[in-house]
């Protein structure tokens, strides 16, 4: 039987390369999705502990955040594609209005 | 066997995660990104989250990443000329944060050792749909019906967000789009 600690150690390096991606990538869609592998390796590691624990709650959460996650994808887009129609691309470095 | 099942699986979520984020396309990106959540599937399967692997199929695979290629096709973006080369101080500066991120985990969980659970005897029974959804519209009633006003509330939110405003501040006809002679052709 597999011990929970690969499954966290799983998670982390998924975690770690949905961070990276995050601080490298420059299109908003690709970076929106780097933020939803962050989110779904967080899910591992609570179905992990979940299961071992022999307790449903963390199943439940599982389930919570993925409908969060359905509804932050919804709006998020939504923003992208408002982004798309002001400045006809979905490069974040040009989202310079509020930096001083 | 089980153990094969695992390093095969995770092997393949961190190469599809890696192939996502270091993808030119963005549709490469997303087509990755699905097997990747396919992965993951097999792997709560593994944890014996039968309920959960399914919806992951369904919501994530399905239903999420159908709007992310929506969007993408819907903005035809050009693809980035090159990732790394354009920023390679920045690349290196990510990498770096990114093993600290790892070091600080694997750090914490190394402190852990001892104090982590074995794999529960009940952990078959927790995973079926009967069991969630015996806790589901029970203990966690209020949370879903809190759920439900979220994704309503996130719709709306979406449609007030991507709708286009004149300059005037009228806003986009949504119904009509066809020029007058058109829809005269139509009637006739």
């Amino acid at each position: 039987m597999i011990s929970i600690e690969w499954f966290i150690a799983l998670s982390a390096v998924l975690f770690t390369i949905g961070a990276i991606g995050v601080m490298v990538r420059r299109n908003a869609i690709v970076l929106f999705m780097c933020i939803e592998l962050m989110l779904n390796a967080v899910n591992i590691s609570l179905v992990a502990f979940s299961s071992y624990h022999g307790n449903v709650e963390g199943h439940m959460l599982v389930l919570f955040s993925l409908s969060v996650a359905a509804a932050e994808a919804v709006v998020g887009l939504a923003l992208i594609i408002a982004l798309f129609r002001n400045t006809l691309s979905v490069d974040i470095r040009n989202l310079t209005l509020m930096r001083f | 066997m089980e153990i094969y099942a695992f390093i095969l699986l995770s092997l393949l979520a961190i190469a599809t995660s890696i192939g996502t984020v270091l993808n030119r396309s963005a549709v490469n990106s997303a087509l990755f990104m699905v097997l990747h959540l396919l992965t993951l599937a097999g792997l709560y399967l593994l944890l014996r989250a039968q309920f959960l692997a399914i919806i992951q199929v369904i919501v994530y695979a399905g239903a999420i990443m159908v709007l992310f290629l929506f969007v993408i096709m819907l903005l035809n973006v050009e693809e980035e000329e090159n990732i790394i080369k354009n920023s390679r101080f920045g690349f290196i500066g990510a990498f770096m944060v990114g093993a600290l991120l790892l070091g600080q985990v694997v750090y914490s969980l190394l402190g852990l050792a001892g104090l982590l659970p074995e794999l529960s005897g009940q952990a078959e029974a927790i995973g079926t749909v009967e069991a969630i959804g015996d806790v589901m519209f029970t203990v966690y009633l209020m949370p879903l019906q809190v759920t439900a006003i979220l994704l309503t509330s996130a719709v709306v939110g979406a449609m007030m967000i991507a709708e286009f405003t004149h300059a005037d501040g009228t806003h986009q006809d949504l119904i009509e789009h066809a020029p007058e002679d058109q829809v005269d052709e139509g009637a006739a």
